[in-house]
C-alpha cells in the first residue's frame, strides 16, 4: 500500500508520462476511427495519443458521443481502429488480450447463471482451470461483500451487488490491465459512491492499471490519478488533469474547496474546450 | 413477496432485439406467468370448481334425460377409459404416440438447425421466412391424402405429416429466439476471446432457450392435432382412425373416451413443456 502511495505521488503532477519513471502499460498512439452508420460515417476519434504507466488509475472524460466508448472498445481490441495503434506490454492490440480484463456498462452479468457460474464464465471460455483460482475468488467475494450470495441468480441481486459481481468476475482471473466502461452510470449516487470507494480500495490493494471511462466529472476526479478530457466528436485529447489528492480519497473530500475548484475547472474544459471559468470558482467557493 | 411483486411490475424486454416485429407465435411469460395453484387453499377450490362442473353435467344429462349417443355421463366415459384402456385403446394410442414422437423428432430437429443456421445469415433468413410461414399457416393434414397415394396406408405419410407440422412451428420461434441478440454478452464473451461456436453455445443458445422451448411445445401440440387429423384420413389403427370408428357404430362412450384421453395427451405435453421451461428457462419467467 505505500508502495502504491508513493508510485502515485510520482505519477502525480507527470502529464502524459513524461516525468514518470513507471514502465508503459499502455499506449494509445495517433488513434483515429470513423465508423459507418446508416446515415453514413462518424468521426469518432481523431488523432489521439495517449501513454498509461503501468499501475496508473487514469480516467477518461469527455461529453456524451466525445468517442471515449470508442477509444476504450478500441483499446480493449474488441473494436477495429481506422488508423494508428495501440500497444500492450510492447505488442499491438488487434485482438482480446488475455491481459485486458473488461468491465461493462452495466453489470453484463449472463442471467441464465448464477452469481458463481457467472464469474466462472472467463475461464470456461479461457478454457482455464479455474480451480487454482478458487480462493481467490472467495477472497474477492468476501471483499465486495458478495460471501453467501454464490447461488443467487443475477436477478436477485440489485444493482450495485450485480456491478460488485462483475468486478469479480473481471478480477477472478488477474488480469494486468482493467478497462471499465462507464460501469457505474446506470447507479444511483449513493451506490455510485460506494462503488468508488471499493474500486479505490481495490486498485490500492492490487496496484492493477485500471483504464476508466465516465461522463461524470466528480467521479473521474475522485477516482484517477489523471483525468483525461476529450473534445467533443471527433474525439481528440483537450486537456490531462493530473489530481494531487491524497489517497485514500473520502467521500467528504468530494465536498472540499480544491475539489470544488478541480470540478469547475474540468467542466469549463468541456464546455468551452478550454481553461475554466476563475470568476465561476469565486462564486462557488464564496457560497461554501 | 418479492416474487409476487416482481410478478406485477411490468418487465421491459432489456434484450437489445435486431429486429423490429418479430414473428413469435406465443410468448414464453404468457405460458408461465399463469402458474399453477400457490397454496392447498387454492388447489382445493380449483379441485372444488372441477368436481362441481362434472356433477353438474353429470346430473343435467339425467335431469333432462340427454341421450347417451349425444353425450354419455362423465362417469360413464372416465369408467370407459380406465375399464377398456388396455385393450381397447392403448394399442391405438401407442401408434399415435409413435407417429407424434418420430414426427416431432424429425421436425423439431430440422427446424432448430434450420432456425440456428439462417439467422446467422440475415439475407438467408429473408428468403426463407416466407416459405415456412406458408408452411406454418397452410394446415398440414391437407397434404395427407396425397401423401397416402404416394407412400400407401403406413406410418410414413403420417409421421411425415407431424413433421411438417411441428418443424416449421419449431423453427419459427427458435429463430425469433436466435434473433434475440444481446450486443453487450457477446461483447463480453468475446473479451474473454470467445470463438463464435463458443459464443453460440455459451450466450445465443441460452439466450434463445426460452423461445425455443416454446416452440417446442407449441410444435409438440401441432404434431399430435396433425397425426391424429392424419389417421382421421384412412388407414386402420391410431387413436384419430378409433374417433371415426366408434363415432360411425355410434359407440359414442368410446368416442368421449378417446376424446378424454387425447385431451389428457395435449395437456401432458403442456405440462412437460412448462417444467422443462421452469428448470431451463426459468430466469425469463
Amino acid at each position: 500500500m505505500v508502495e502504491i502511495q508513493s508510485q502515485v505521488t510520482t505519477a502525480n503532477g507527470a502529464v502524459a508520462g513524461t516525468a514518470d519513471t513507471r514502465p508503459i502499460a499502455m499506449s494509445v498512439r495517433h488513434v483515429t476511427k470513423y465508423y459507418q452508420t446508416g446515415t453514413g460515417s462518424v468521426h469518432a476519434l481523431e488523432d489521439l495519443s495517449l501513454e498509461i504507466p503501468k499501475g496508473e488509475f487514469i480516467c477518461i472524460l469527455g461529453p456524451s458521443g466525445c468517442g471515449k466508448s470508442t477509444l476504450l472498445w478500441g483499446m480493449s481490441g474488441l473494436h477495429d481502429l481506422s488508423s494508428g495503434e495501440v500497444i500492450l506490454n510492447g505488442t499491438p492490440v488487434s485482438a482480446p488480450r488475455p491481459e485486458i480484463g473488461m468491465i461493462f456498462q452495466d453489470a453484463n452479468l449472463l442471467p441464465w447463471r448464477n452469481l458463481w457460474q457467472n464469474i466462472q464464465f472467463p475461464f470456461e471460455i479461457k478454457k482455464l482451470d479455474p480451480k487454482p483460482y478458487e480462493a481467490r475468488i472467495r477472497g474477492l467475494l468476501a471483499e465486495v461483500g458478495l460471501a453467501g450470495f454464490e447461488k443467487k441468480m443475477p436477478r436477485e441481486l440489485s444493482g450495485g451487488m450485480q456491478q460488485r459481481a462483475s468486478i469479480v468476475r473481471c478480477l477472478s482471473y488477474d488480469p494486468e490491465v482493467i478497462l471499465m466502461d462507464e460501469p457505474f452510470g446506470a447507479l444511483d449516487a449513493f451506490t455510485r459512491d460506494e462503488m468508488n470507494l471499493l474500486i479505490q480500495k481495490i486498485w490500492m490493494e492490487t496496484g492493477k492499471t485500471i483504464i476508466f471511462v465516465t461522463h461524470n466529472v466528480s467521479e473521474a476526479i475522485f477516482l484517477a490519478d489523471r483525468v483525461v478530457v476529450l473534445t467533443p466528436r471527433p474525439g481528440r485529447l483537450a486537456r490531462v488533469f493530473p489530481i494531487d489528492l491524497p489517497r485514500p480519497r473520502t467521500i467528504e473530500m468530494t465536498f472540499s474547496p480544491d475539489f470544488i475548484k478541480l470540478i469547475l475547472e474540468i467542466k469549463g474544459t468541456i464546455e468551452r474546450g478550454v481553461h475554466g471559468n476563475p470568476a465561476a470558482v469565486a462564486q462557488v467557493l464564496d457560497l461554501g | 413477496m418479492a416474487s409476487e411483486l416482481r410478478e406485477t411490475i411490468p418487465t421491459f424486454n432489456q434484450v437489445e432485439s435486431e429486429s423490429e416485429g418479430e414473428v413469435s407465435l406465443t410468448n414464453w411469460s404468457a405460458l408461465t406467468n399463469q402458474g399453477f395453484a400457490r397454496t392447498w387453499g387454492e388447489a382445493g377450490l380449483i379441485v372444488l370448481v372441477a368436481v362441481i362442473f362434472v356433477a353438474a353435467v353429470e346430473l343435467a344429462i339425467r335431469v333432462f334425460n340427454i341421450q347417451s349417443y349425444i353425450l354419455p355421463p362423465p362417469s360413464a366415459i372416465v369408467t370407459t377409459l380406465v375399464t377398456r384402456f388396455p385393450d381397447l385403446f392403448w394399442p391405438h394410442m401407442q401408434i399415435t404416440l409413435i407417429e407424434l414422437l418420430s414426427g416431432f423428432a424429425i421436425g423439431a430437429s430440422i427446424g432448430l438447425v434450420l432456425a440456428a443456421v439462417i439467422t446467422q445469415i440475415p439475407l438467408v433468413e429473408k428468403i426463407i421466412t416466407p416459405y415456412i410461414l406458408l408452411l406454418v399457416t397452410t394446415p398440414m393434414i391437407a397434404l395427407v391424402p396425397l401423401l397416402i397415394l404416394v407412400l400407401g396406408f403406413t406410418l410414413t405419410p403420417r409421421i411425415i405429416a407431424v413433421a411438417l407440422a411441428s418443424g416449421p412451428m419449431v423453427m419459427i420461434n427458435a429463430a425469433t429466439g436466435f434473433r434475440r441478440t444481446d450486443l453487450a454478452k457477446i461483447a463480453l464473451a468475446r473479451s474473454y476471446g470467445a470463438s463464435t461456436f463458443q459464443i453460440f453455445t455459451k450466450i445465443r443458445f441460452p439466450l434463445a432457450l426460452p423461445m425455443i422451448i416454446v416452440g417446442l411445445m407449441v410444435g409438440a401440440i401441432f404434431g399430435m392435432l396433425t397425426a391424429v387429423g392424419a389417421e382421421m384420413v384412412g388407414g386402420k389403427n391410431g387413436l384419430g382412425n378409433q374417433l371415426m370408428f366408434w363415432s360411425s357404430m355410434v359407440k359414442m362412450t368410446n368416442f368421449y373416451a378417446i376424446i378424454l384421453l387425447l385431451a389428457l395427451m395435449g395437456v401432458s405435453i403442456y405440462v412437460i413443456f412448462y417444467w422443462i421451461g421452469k428448470k431451463w428457462a426459468g430466469w425469463q419467467a
